[in-house]
C-alpha cells in the first residue's frame, strides 16, 4: 500500500485508509491457542482480569490456526514438537506474527541436549522475542505492544515481510 | 423439574453475583500506563553495580558464570593497571556479557558474587525485536558512576535476612486471615470460610 501512495503523491485518501488499515490490524492481533509448557501457564493469565488482554483486542484465542494472526510459542519446542509448530504456522493466513516466549523457546534456556529445538527461530520465523523464565504476564503485554507497534509503522507479517 | 419460582430465584442468584461485582474495585492494572508491583525479591533484568568511589564491584572471578545454570554468563577477567585501576582487586571484568535469551532469571549469580557486583532488578520489559539485541555486554549492564551504591540483594525491603532464623520459624506456621486480608475481595471470604484454621 506505500508503494501505491508513493507513486501517487497527493492521494490523501489513500494514506489514510492505509493508517486506518493498519490501526484496525493491530487491535485485532488474534493469538493461536498453543501452549507447549510452563510459559503457557502465563500466557494464560495475560487474558485474566489483571492483565486483561482484551484491552488491546487480543483475547480472542482461535482455535484453529485459519483465523489466528499471532503464534505464542510458550515454551521449550522438543524435536518431535518441531515439525507440528511448522505445520501450524504454514496454516496459518497471512499476514502472520510470531512471539518467542520465554528462554527456552528463543534460544534452548538450560535445556542444551539432545531433544530440545535451540530456538524456535531455526523452524519459523520469529518477530519479537520475550526474555524470562517464564516472562511476566506484563513482559508478554509488552511483547504484544511491540508487535502492535511494527504493524502501524507498517510491518507486515509472515510472507508480506519476507517478500 | 424445577418450579417457577425456583427458576426465579436461581437466576437472580446468578445475576446478583454478576451484579455485585459490577460495583467493587475493578484489579485490572492499565499496564501501559500503571505497571504492577511485583514482589519484592522478584528477579529481572541485570545490573552490573559500582562502589561508592565509582569502582567497579567486579573482580572477574567467574563465579557466576559457573554457577550459572544456563551457561548465559561469559566472563573474561583482566588485570589491573597500576596507573588505571578499574576494581579494588587485581583483576576485573575485562568482558562481562550475559545472553538474555538463555538466562533463566534464578539468581543464582547473585548468590554466587563475593562482591555483590552482579545484582537482578525488577526490570522486566526486555522484549526485543532482533535476536541478537540480546547479549547485554558490560555498556549496558555496568550502571553509571553516579547511580549510587545501591541497596545489597540479600537487605532489599521485604527480602530474606542475613540469618535464616526468621524464616524457618515463619515457614512453620500458616497465618490463613493473613492471606486473606492480602487478597481482593479478602474480607468476604473470610466470612465465608469462618471455622477453617490451618495449623
Amino acid at each position: 500500500m506505500a508503494g501505491v501512495s508513493e507513486a501517487m503523491p497527493g492521494q490523501f485518501l489513500l494514506g489514510k485508509l492505509d493508517d486506518v488499515a493498519r490501526w484496525a490490524q493491530s487491535s485485532s492481533v488474534w493469538p493461536l491457542t498453543m501452549g507447549l509448557a510452563c510459559c503457557a501457564i502465563e500466557m494464560m493469565s495475560v487474558t485474566n482480569a489483571t492483565y486483561d488482554i482484551a484491552r488491546f483486542g487480543s483475547e480472542v484465542f482461535r482455535a484453529s490456526p485459519r483465523q489466528a494472526d499471532l503464534m505464542i510459542v510458550s515454551g521449550r519446542v522438543a524435536q518431535k514438537m518441531g515439525p507440528i509448530i511448522k505445520r501450524l504456522y504454514d496454516q496459518m493466513a497471512d499476514p502472520k506474527w510470531v512471539i518467542s516466549m520465554g528462554a527456552c523457546a528463543s534460544s534452548g534456556g538450560v535445556f542444551d541436549n539432545y531433544a530440545i529445538i535451540q530456538g524456535v527461530d531455526t523452524i519459523v520465523p520469529v518477530d519479537v522475542y520475550v526474555p524470562g523464565c517464564p516472562p511476566t504476564p506484563d513482559g508478554l503485554l509488552y511483547a504484544l505492544n511491540l508487535i502492535q507497534q511494527q504493524i502501524r509503522q507498517g510491518g507486515r507479517g509472515g510472507i508480506l515481510a519476507r517478500a | 423439574m424445577q418450579s417457577f419460582g425456583g427458576a426465579v430465584m436461581a437466576l437472580y442468584r446468578g445475576f446478583a453475583t454478576t451484579l455485585q461485582f459490577a460495583f467493587q474495585k475493578k484489579p485490572t492494572v492499565q499496564y501501559p500506563s500503571v505497571r504492577k508491583q511485583h514482589a519484592p525479591r522478584f528477579h529481572g533484568l541485570h545490573e552490573l553495580r559500582r562502589y561508592a568511589d565509582g569502582k567497579e564491584r567486579c573482580i572477574g572471578c567467574e563465579l557466576c558464570a559457573i554457577a550459572c545454570p544456563a551457561n548465559a554468563i561469559t566472563v573474561i577477567g583482566a588485570e589491573n593497571a597500576p596507573d588505571d585501576r578499574r576494581s579494588p582487586g587485581e583483576r576485573f571484568a575485562g568482558r562481562y556479557e550475559i545472553d538474555e535469551l538463555r538466562c533463566i532469571f534464578c539468581g543464582l549469580c547473585e548468590e554466587a558474587c563475593p562482591t555483590d557486583a552482579i545484582v537482578l532488578t525488577p526490570r522486566f520489559e526486555m522484549a526485543d525485536y532482533r535476536r541478537g539485541s540480546f547479549i547485554y555486554s558490560k555498556d549496558r549492564l555496568l550502571v553509571p558512576p553516579d547511580a549510587g551504591v545501591g541497596a545489597p540483594p540479600d537487605e532489599r525491603p521485604g527480602g530474606i535476612p542475613a540469618d535464616l532464623g526468621w524464616v524457618t520459624e515463619q515457614k512453620s506456621t500458616v497465618d490463613i486471615a493473613r492471606g486473606y486480608d492480602a487478597t481482593y475481595n479478602g474480607a468476604k471470604l473470610k466470612d465465608e470460610h469462618k471455622g477453617l484454621t490451618l495449623q
